[in-house]
């Protein structure tokens, strides 16, 4: 969000006193454009449920922002808000439970902190009930996720804390040294679990191939004797 | 009413220079046969970067292409594992890049990218100040810079050790299946050759005893 003092400067504050009303405006206008999640968008499908996912240590914060368009046939463009349009939205863990399962409006921000480690699910769809003008079209949605450090927000941080510039940008060094850390842990848990995926196929393949010897000589014993016996019984032998 | 028009430009003008900024960072799974794009609005001028990875699937390879507001194809790779492309917007307008999976038919694979626009947003609002940074203040820009990139050095090893492990669980449940699998199939080939056998000994005896009377 952009302030007052940073779209008109300091120094020239005096001078445009009399301007005050048209730079209110104009910050009011950047506010208003800004406020619009910018971001990548994709298309989306009436029924089609997208999913993302992320991989991601514990007690990360992630924080998600949506903004969805729906396309008008008669003006063959992309209405900027639709009413009525809602998104629902599936957060799974990666044990498969459900963390957050909610439906917001045509414009939305979601966030959710994973208490455990690893691939988290993202699902997005539209609730669709509504829609005659929906048919054929699709829905444009414009998307951002922000994952740990990044989703701080560090202007609120500034003014909650009252930092300095300088102590401001050693918490976020601070934060994003947090972040290495946690990623390091999570690194060494998954690395643990692949090496004892491959020791456990190193097992399995020791095992298998043991046991299918001695069937295969098992069997081969058993056929001979039988095709004795039998041959015997036939007086053939 | 001039002057307020005046105002107005300067500050989309600072706006601009302030470099709308954004990096955008997905994993998501792309179906056999699909094909998934996403679009951003660039502007001119601004440096952007795309760097994608396939981190499960088939043979990890996947077609990429970057297509600028015009429909001219910037970049343009078939079945590639991994790869970064930097380029500077020479248009305003809607960028697209597309992600396709079109050439398997029955491996999904789960893509990962980032596409960053710009350059990261200031800390402060009113960043874009006239005098210098302080030793201390340069400091923290270079440590940061080091960070970032640590980072990112970790999500591409994070990456990397994702497939690794994918195939490993792969190798490790098939090796399972096809073991039991190959012992069934070795019983079953035992008894019935030896139940053949017979089979044909049995025949042969009537036909024989047919014959000799």
């Amino acid at each position: 969000m952009l302030s007052l003092s940073s779209v008109c400067p300091g120094r020239k504050m005096a001078s445009l006193r009399i301007r005050m009303q048209p730079c209110l405006f104009s910050v009011l206008l950047l506010n208003v454009l800004c406020s619009f999640v910018s971001a990548l968008y994709f298309h989306i499908g009436e029924t089609e449920k997208k999913c993302f996912i992320e991989e991601i240590p514990d007690e990360t914060m992630i924080i998600g922002n949506y903004r969805t368009q729906l396309y008008d046939k008669q003006r063959e463009e992309y209405l900027p808000a639709t009413q009525g349009l809602g998104m629902f939205v599936e957060v799974k863990d990666p044990d498969d439970k459900v963390i957050l399962s909610r439906q917001y409006g045509s414009e939305g921000r979601f966030t959710f902190t994973s208490h455990t480690p690893g691939e988290h699910q993202i699902c997005l769809h539209s609730n669709s009930s509504k829609f005659s003008l929906f048919a054929g079209g699709m829905l444009r949605v414009h998307l951002d996720i922000q994952v740990g450090e990044h989703a701080n927000n560090y202007a609120e941080i500034a003014a909650k804390d009252k930092l300095t510039e300088l102590q401001l940008r050693v918490r976020q060094l601070v934060e994003q040294v947090d972040q290495i850390q946690k990623e390091q842990n999570y690194q060494r848990y998954r690395e643990e679990r692949f090496r004892q995926t491959s020791e456990s196929t190193n097992q399995r393949v020791l095992w298998w191939s043991i046991v299918q010897t001695l069937i295969l000589v098992a069997i081969g014993i058993w056929q001979m004797r039988h095709l004795k016996s039998f041959f015997e019984a036939k007086k053939l032998v | 009413m001039h002057g307020s028009l005046r105002v107005l430009l300067q500050v989309l003008w600072a706006q601009l220079l302030c470099g709308w900024v954004l990096g955008s960072e997905l994993t998501f799974e792309l179906p056999d046969n699909a094909k998934q794009c996403f679009y951003e609005d660039i502007i001119m001028g601004t440096k952007c970067t795309l760097e994608f990875q396939v981190v499960t699937g088939g043979h990890y390879d996947v077609d990429c292409r970057l297509e600028d507001p015009d429909g001219t194809t910037l970049y343009k790779e078939m079945k590639k594992q991994y790869d970064s492309f930097t380029f500077t917007a020479a248009k305003n307008g809607t960028y697209k890049f597309c992600f396709s999976n079109e050439f398997s038919t029955f491996t999904h694979k789960t893509v990962y990218f980032d596409f960053q626009v710009g350059d990261d947003p200031p800390l402060f609002p009113n960043e874009n100040r006239v005098t210098a940074l302080t030793q201390m203040e340069s400091a923290c820009v270079s440590i940061h810079e080091a960070l970032k990139s640590v980072i990112d050095y970790q999500t591409h090893f994070r990456l990397r050790e994702a497939q690794g492990r994918s195939r490993a669980e792969d190798l490790n449940t098939r090796v399972a299946f096809w073991s039991i699998g190959e012992a069934i199939i070795l019983l079953v080939v035992s008894i019935s050759q030896v139940v053949l056998l017979r089979s044909f000994f049995s025949d042969k005896k009537t036909t024989t005893t047919r014959v000799g009377s």
